[in-house]
């Protein structure tokens, strides 16, 4: 049987059958896919994850802004009392956090970022990695392959749905991350593939029908903070997926959902900056604050 | 589609079309001047005029215009380096009837008094469309490697730019040829396939009649 990515049961099912992680056949199936060797596939997706752990330090500047002015800064708040040992849900939630906050602030600063799948959701998945590496003290070869997992996530999701804000609302931009960074984590604790499906599952049935409202059509407010709650909700997923707990939809048809709920989402809600957030007073007048 | 879709590109926030699309503007443009840039007046239509600031496109147009790559974090400060570079930038807003939204004017002026003209688009994923060059209709996406040859209107020019592509094994898939005047300023747009590199623009560089040539690499 080949990989195709076009259902995450299927995927898992394989995985299971030959009793390896996702990654090692996302990663075998990928080189031949490219023609190149598995160990330049692995090398390039590794020069990724350090992209991606580069992002941290200058995103926790405190005085980073943002080009319209609008935002920054959260990072380094939330850095300060995640490592000040002060966090109300522990090291892991508020590192997460500040990780997912950085690497978006960075986005909105015209820093450089990966594009996971978006450059509206980029926080998310790097805010997952990145953590369980410092929480759990993994190498930087087990981060990296989570980084194929996640991948193939987004991959099912992209043939079955869409990635896009402006086509299917935020649900498809950081649900979808949210869902990828899920997988990950699962992975990375040493979940069964089975327990990925789930925690993709269920990561993106707890984002579902989330639409894209960004202020003044800006990748601010409320993307940021969205990248924020995007990465705790995947740890949320995993906690519960390696608790056992199983999704009572599978993870293909709350992909065949968001679909069906991002195409019946009105054109206001989807990126253009017509509708929620972008419509109340507050978001017209900090439009009006950018561009006049 | 690959892992590389998913996770990727590496890029300069906050959005490829606004960031690299228009880095890549500016870049194009430069490399057709040919030569170090002391003036660029900038002219911006539609959404790219109604939104620029708070993107950062100016800031994106300049840095190509200075010769950074689409994903240099140093975009961030491209006003800053211009000013230190003596390069003098002006930003106006402009209508162009039926422009794509996201449309750049780009005139760019060497110490010499030598100039190159550009009207391109931004089309999204860091993608563009050139559709004017020195007021010539040109059209490329630059989604093949394209060499784009301004030169002087006159006799053979054709035969020996595409004898130097034939030499390097390269195969033509699309020719433009567009000029002003017969025996004046023209420019030929050529997609090729496969992988070639800038050397096949330096071959054509040397050969006589020729004002810049440039190789226009794929967005990766």
């Amino acid at each position: 049987m080949s990989v195709q990515y076009q259902s995450l049961a299927e995927l898992a099912a394989l995985a299971e059958e030959q009793g390896e992680p996702i990654s090692a056949l996302v990663l075998r199936q990928q080189a031949e896919q490219l023609e190149i060797s598995e160990e330049e596939v692995y090398e390039r997706m590794a020069s990724t994850y350090r992209v991606m752990g580069e992002c941290i330090e200058p995103g926790c500047d405190p005085g980073l802004r943002s080009t319209s002015g609008l935002t920054g800064g959260s990072a380094a708040k939330m850095r300060a009392v995640s490592e000040g040992g002060k966090s109300l849900t522990g090291s892991v939630i508020s590192g997460a956090l500040y990780r997912a906050l950085a690497v978006s602030e960075l986005n909105a600063s015209m820093g450089r970022i990966v594009a996971a799948p978006t450059a509206g959701s980029c926080g998310i998945l790097p805010a997952a990695v990145l953590t369980m590496q410092a929480e759990r003290d993994l190498s930087e070869r087990e981060c990296v392959m989570a980084l194929f997992t996640a991948s193939a996530v987004g991959m099912v999701i992209a043939n079955n749905a869409c990635l896009a804000g402006a086509q299917g609302g935020c649900q498809a931009e950081c649900g979808s991350a949210s869902a990828m960074a899920a997988a990950a984590i699962v992975e990375l604790a040493g979940g069964s593939p089975k327990m990925i499906t789930h925690a993709v599952a269920i990561a993106l049935k707890n984002i579902l029908g989330l639409v894209c409202d960004p202020v003044a059509g800006l990748v601010e407010i409320p993307c940021i903070k969205r990248n924020a709650s995007g990465v705790a909700g995947a740890f949320v997923a995993a906690e519960m997926a390696l608790a056992g707990i199983r999704s009572a939809i599978p993870a293909d048809e709350v992909i065949w959902a968001m679909k069906k709920v991002g195409d019946s989402m009105p054109q206001s809600l989807r990126e253009t900056a017509e509708g929620g957030l972008a419509a109340t007073p507050t978001g017209q007048r900090l439009h009006k604050q950018v561009f006049g | 589609m690959n892992v590389f879709d998913i996770l990727g590109p590496v890029m300069i926030g906050p959005s490829s079309s606004h960031t690299a699309g228009a880095a890549r503007l500016g870049r194009v443009t430069r490399a057709l001047l040919g030569t170090e840039p002391v003036q660029a007046e900038i002219r911006l239509h539609g959404s790219f005029a109604k939104t620029y600031k708070g993107h950062g496109t100016d800031r994106a147009l300049v840095a190509g215009i200075l010769g950074m790559e689409t994903d240099d974090p140093g975009l961030r400060n491209a006003l800053e380096t211009a000013r230190e570079r003596g390069l003098e930038v002006t930003f106006k807003t402009v209508e162009l009837d039926g422009a794509h939204p996201n449309t750049a004017w780009i005139l760019l002026t060497d110490a010499a008094g030598d100039q190159v003209s550009l009207i391109g688009s931004s089309i999204g994923g860091g993608n563009i469309l050139v559709t004017k060059l020195n007021g010539m209709d040109v059209y490329f996406t630059g989604e093949k490697e394209t060499l784009i040859v301004r030169h002087q209107d006159v006799p053979g020019i054709i035969a020996s730019v595409t004898e130097v592509a034939a030499l390097a094994g390269a195969n033509i898939s699309n020719f433009r040829l567009s000029r002003k005047e017969k025996g004046g300023e023209a420019v030929m747009t050529i997609e090729l396939d496969g992988s070639f590199g800038p050397d096949l623009a330096l071959a054509v560089r040397h050969l006589p009649h020729i004002y810049s040539s440039i190789l226009l690499m794929p967005v990766s």
